[in-house]
């Protein structure tokens, strides 16, 4: 593939921290190379910040190998730019050329307030977990990992749902900012193993009302947290979740 | 100094032994003693989850904006257990016979073989908290090999095993939170450990949102904080892990030990120029089905498929021809170096070497056709459904070479180089994961115990999670019993005050210092010293050089490093300059060590030790042994060495021809 430089005008979103107002900042980058990632233009617009005296911008990121799920930028109005089933660390810089403007803004969502210019609080996600998105069993009362045998299918399924990075992108893409793709990936992942039965009622339940708490809208079936999600996690979960919640409504005991 | 506490007896009973004997922790005491839990990848997650679930009340750190980002989870292969589900020969003793030899017998027995002990234990728990593992048809456990081990002991989901053990010691973790048995601060960072009265007591933390400083009290402290990679500046690490609590702990005297010896993995995506940032790992898996070759000819141009097969140089197939492309980790990373030094590189940069599954991708296609009993099928045809069985076993490899490079794999070679992946080497423990610092643990890639000079694939999950589920919650109670006779100290004593005191002076100093360089182009400037000169091979002019240039630096950055924002409020770049401020110092004691050994074993590569053919040599009779070293002031080091006893195996030269 043909390698080459760009210059590029970037729109992006400073905000001092949660509580002061933010506003748009254009920079211009230049001699970006095809070749770098998304992340590391932005270091490179770093650089020169802080050769200029000014403060960097602040975004999150840790693997840089689409994985832990820490970056999330939103960019030219998409979660983690235009590629399909990619993060932001995974975008390459051939997806622009030279002249282009990019406008850069983080998640934006009431649940997940600000911190400083692009990087935003997601522990909300962790206390959906807290609510319920586990298997009550502590260490050492394991029985033989072969004394259950798994459907194939299923256990195939139940991976595909635990492939979510938690990144947040489906609650930024959703105009409602709901977190229903997410939360029904962790109810998929578990209610498709004979392991997590046990608590599949209260389960569901318990994290539904957790993600009310934390301030998620509601799921109108749009769609486009799948057509965002960097790990294709797909809409079938969230059909799945309603399904689980039915049944739980219906039968559970608290 | 160094009292390894190994149980007696032999060493099929030691653990077991050991468990019998050590002191227990009643429940209520358990609800009075605290336990701080710095780092929350596998080691750190499953020893909070696990110990909460004992009834200890537990705080929990990580730098993370959760522990669910720790870098545990970019792992990709599998974890090694020793189940025998295959009926193929494994036992415990052939994982820990494997473990010692991959490790260029450097590693310490008894922890080896307890880690084989309690490897099937890990699978048994992962599969009960929901870790959706790979499955046969028949509902049961899947295994592949892995790192040329002769058995299929490696469990695995996919390419990304990592990622589930983690969400699952994450869950419990969280629901240990949900409990209130774990207090979980997350965007924290450990600056020093407060020792009252010559054992740990507490920690003084950074809140990274806030700026502000946190002192906190805790019975022990253990460090969970993973590997020190990123002091070579590009590496397969996270950005942000790095080895700072670990290195605090250090220059209050906990040993480090084997600091030099460092896991190069020879299938990474190669640098593509100086914007790089961090490098990518192609899984070791595909070793199994790529051939690595370079020109025969010096400095070709030519594109790789413009190369006939009679001007290919199978480098690996020639010279190791009963190993071929699968031979271990170091044997390949330092065959490509030998490649591109001479001239054969290929790419832009010259610093790279393919790996070609245009074979593979044929014997597949040809395979198909034949289970289909047809027959004058056409080249492209066999190609086409070759491609396809290439993209059901390495799809999400291919797709990430390809988002990064910009090539399709299935057409071209990939280009890959060998690159930082993992640190043998860490904090000094004995039998109960105890470092030389009373009352401070350290648990995972963070400790130096299990790997000896070389790590073997699939053997860093293993090791994290029987650290965390399965050892420190016996260990920890042998110490903490005795705990219950102390009231806890309070975050006012005059320990903790000091302590504040001096993480807030090194702040304000950095922060004064106002200078002209940015904190990353330092880092990388460190990074290019480590690499050229303790790198892939390491000699005794080139290591004496590396000293002198770091100190230089370390002048360097103290005087001229620039930190733009405040002490105040969220502030990455300061973050990352106390980070490279003890990446140098550590740069310093690996150059140190590296020298100290003049020998060659596992990833540890000394020029002046070698074969004629150029293989490493290794000299048991002067280097059987654990370098400790213990700090003695600025650039200043004593060493201690624990003697190595190889009492069940009978240590040999590797050999791979």
């Amino acid at each position: 593939m043909e390698h080459y430089n760009m210059n590029l005008n970037l729109k992006v979103w400073r905000q001092q921290n949660g509580k002061s107002k933010g506003e748009f900042k254009m920079y211009r980058v230049e001699d970006i190379s095809s070749e770098m990632s998304f992340l590391e233009m932005f270091d490179v617009l770093n650089e020169k910040l802080i050769q200029d005296g000014e403060e960097p911008v602040a975004f999150d990121h840790d693997c840089r190998e689409g994985i832990c799920g820490a970056c999330s930028m939103y960019i030219n109005g998409k979660p983690h730019g235009p590629w399909q089933a990619n993060t932001t660390c995974q975008l390459h810089m051939r997806a622009f050329k030279d002249g282009d403007t990019v406008v850069v803004e983080p998640w934006r969502a009431n649940a997940f307030p600000v911190i400083k210019d692009l990087v935003v609080d997601r522990t909300a996600f962790d206390r959906i977990i807290q609510a319920g998105g586990y298997i009550s069993v502590n260490t050492g009362n394991a029985v033989d990992g072969n004394a259950l045998p798994i459907n194939k299918d299923k256990a195939d399924a139940s991976f595909a749902a635990a492939m979510c990075i938690g990144c947040g992108a489906c609650v930024a893409a959703c105009k409602n900012s709901s977190a229903m793709l997410f939360l029904s990936a962790k109810v998929s992942h578990l209610a498709l193993l004979p392991q997590g039965e046990p608590e599949r009622h209260s389960r569901v339940i318990n994290m539904l009302a957790q993600m009310d708490k934390e301030g998620f809208g509601a799921c109108t079936n749009t769609g486009a947290c799948e057509a965002t999600c960097p790990k294709e996690i797909s809409l079938t979960n969230i059909a799945m979740l309603n399904k689980e919640y039915l049944t739980a409504s219906l039968v559970a005991d608290k | 100094m160094l009292d390894a506490k190994i149980p007696a007896g032999p060493m099929d009973d030691k653990w077991t032994d050991y468990k019998g004997h050590c002191k227990l922790v009643n429940p209520a005491n358990k609800r009075k003693l605290e336990v701080i839990i710095v780092g929350t990848g596998l080691a750190g997650a499953s020893a909070a989850a696990s110990l909460g679930e004992m009834g200890y009340k537990v705080k929990a750190f990580c730098f993370q904006d959760s522990p669910r980002r720790a870098h545990s989870i970019a792992a990709q292969g599998g974890i090694n257990a020793a189940k025998n589900y295959q009926n193929d020969g494994d036992s415990v003793f052939r994982l820990f016979y494997d473990t010692i030899k991959g490790g260029d017998y450097r590693a310490r027995e008894a922890n080896v073989h307890r880690l084989a002990e309690v490897s099937a234990n890990i699978i048994d728990q992962c599969v009960a908290q929901g870790v959706p593992f790979a499955r046969e048809y028949g509902g049961l456990l899947s295994n592949r090999s892995f790192g040329g081990t002769q058995v299929q002991r490696t469990f695995y989901a996919a390419g990304q095993t990592g990622q589930q053990l983690l969400i699952g010691a994450y869950q419990a973790l969280e629901r240990q939170v949900a409990l209130g048995n774990v207090t979980m601060y997350s965007r924290h960072e450990m600056l020093e450990v407060v020792m009252v009265d010559g054992k740990a007591q507490g920690i003084i933390a950074r809140d990274l949102i806030t700026g502000t400083l946190e002192r906190h009290f805790g019975n022990a402290v253990l460090l969970c904080t993973g590997g020190y990679g990123n002091v070579f500046y590009l590496s397969t690490n996270a950005m942000g892990s790095n080895v700072t609590a670990a290195w605090k702990a250090h220059k209050q005297g906990a040993a480090f030990a084997n600091p030099c010896y460092t896991q190069i993995h020879p299938t990474c995506i190669p640098v593509s120029g100086d914007h790089q940032s961090k490098l990518t790992l192609m899984s070791e898996s595909l070793r199994n089905d790529g051939r690595i070759w370079v020109p025969k000819k010096q400095g070709d141009t030519r594109k790789a498929t413009d190369i006939p097969e009679e001007e290919r140089d199978y480098y690996l197939e020639r010279r190791y021809p009963a190993f071929g492309n699968l031979v271990p980790r170091d044997v390949a990373s330092r065959a490509a170096k030998e490649r591109c030094d001479e001239g054969y590189g290929v790419g832009t940069s010259k610093q790279a070497v393919y790996l070609d599954f245009a074979a593979a991708i044929e014997r597949y296609g040809k395979i198909e056709v034949s289970k289909e009993g047809r027959t004058g099928v056409g080249k492209d045809e066999i190609i086409a459904l070759g491609k396809e069985v290439v993209k059901e076993k390495y799809g999400n490899l291919f797709d990430m070479y390809e988002k990064i490079t910009g090539e399709n794999p299935y057409e071209l070679p990939m280009r890959i180089y060998p690159a930082v992946h993992y640190t043998m080497g860490g904090l000094w423990v004995d039998y109960e994961l105890q470092t030389t610092l009373k009352g401070v643990y350290c648990l995972g890639e963070a400790n130096f115990s299990d790997h000896g000079a070389n790590r073997l694939g699939a053997s860093a999950l293993m090791q994290g999670l029987a650290d965390g589920y399965f050892v420190i919650p016996y260990t920890i109670g042998n110490y903490l019993a005795d705990e219950i006779y102390n009231k806890p100290v309070s975050t006012d004593h005059p320990a903790f005050a000091a302590a504040e005191k001096e993480v807030n002076d090194r702040l304000v100093t950095l922060m004064n210092i106002k200078g002209k360089q940015s904190v990353e182009s330092l880092h990388k400037r460190l990074g290019k010293i480590m690499w050229e000169k303790c790198g892939m091979a390491r000699n005794a002019k080139g290591l004496t050089e590396a000293i002198a240039e770091i100190q230089a630096l370390k002048k360097e950055f103290w005087s001229d490093v620039k930190i733009p924002g405040t002490i105040e409020g969220f502030n990455p770049e300061l973050d990352k300059a106390g980070r490279v401020a003890d990446f140098i110092e550590l740069g310093e004691l690996m150059c140190k060590d590296a020298l100290d050994r003049n020998e060659s074993c596992g990833g540890h590569f000394r020029e002046e030790s070698q074969t004629e053919d150029g293989e490493a040599m290794r000299h048991d009779d002067q280097y059987m042994y654990v370098a400790a070293w213990e700090y003695a002031g600025e650039s200043n080091w004593n060493l201690h060495k624990e003697e190595l006893k190889y009492e069940v195996i009978k240590p040999s030269q590797r050999n791979y021809k």
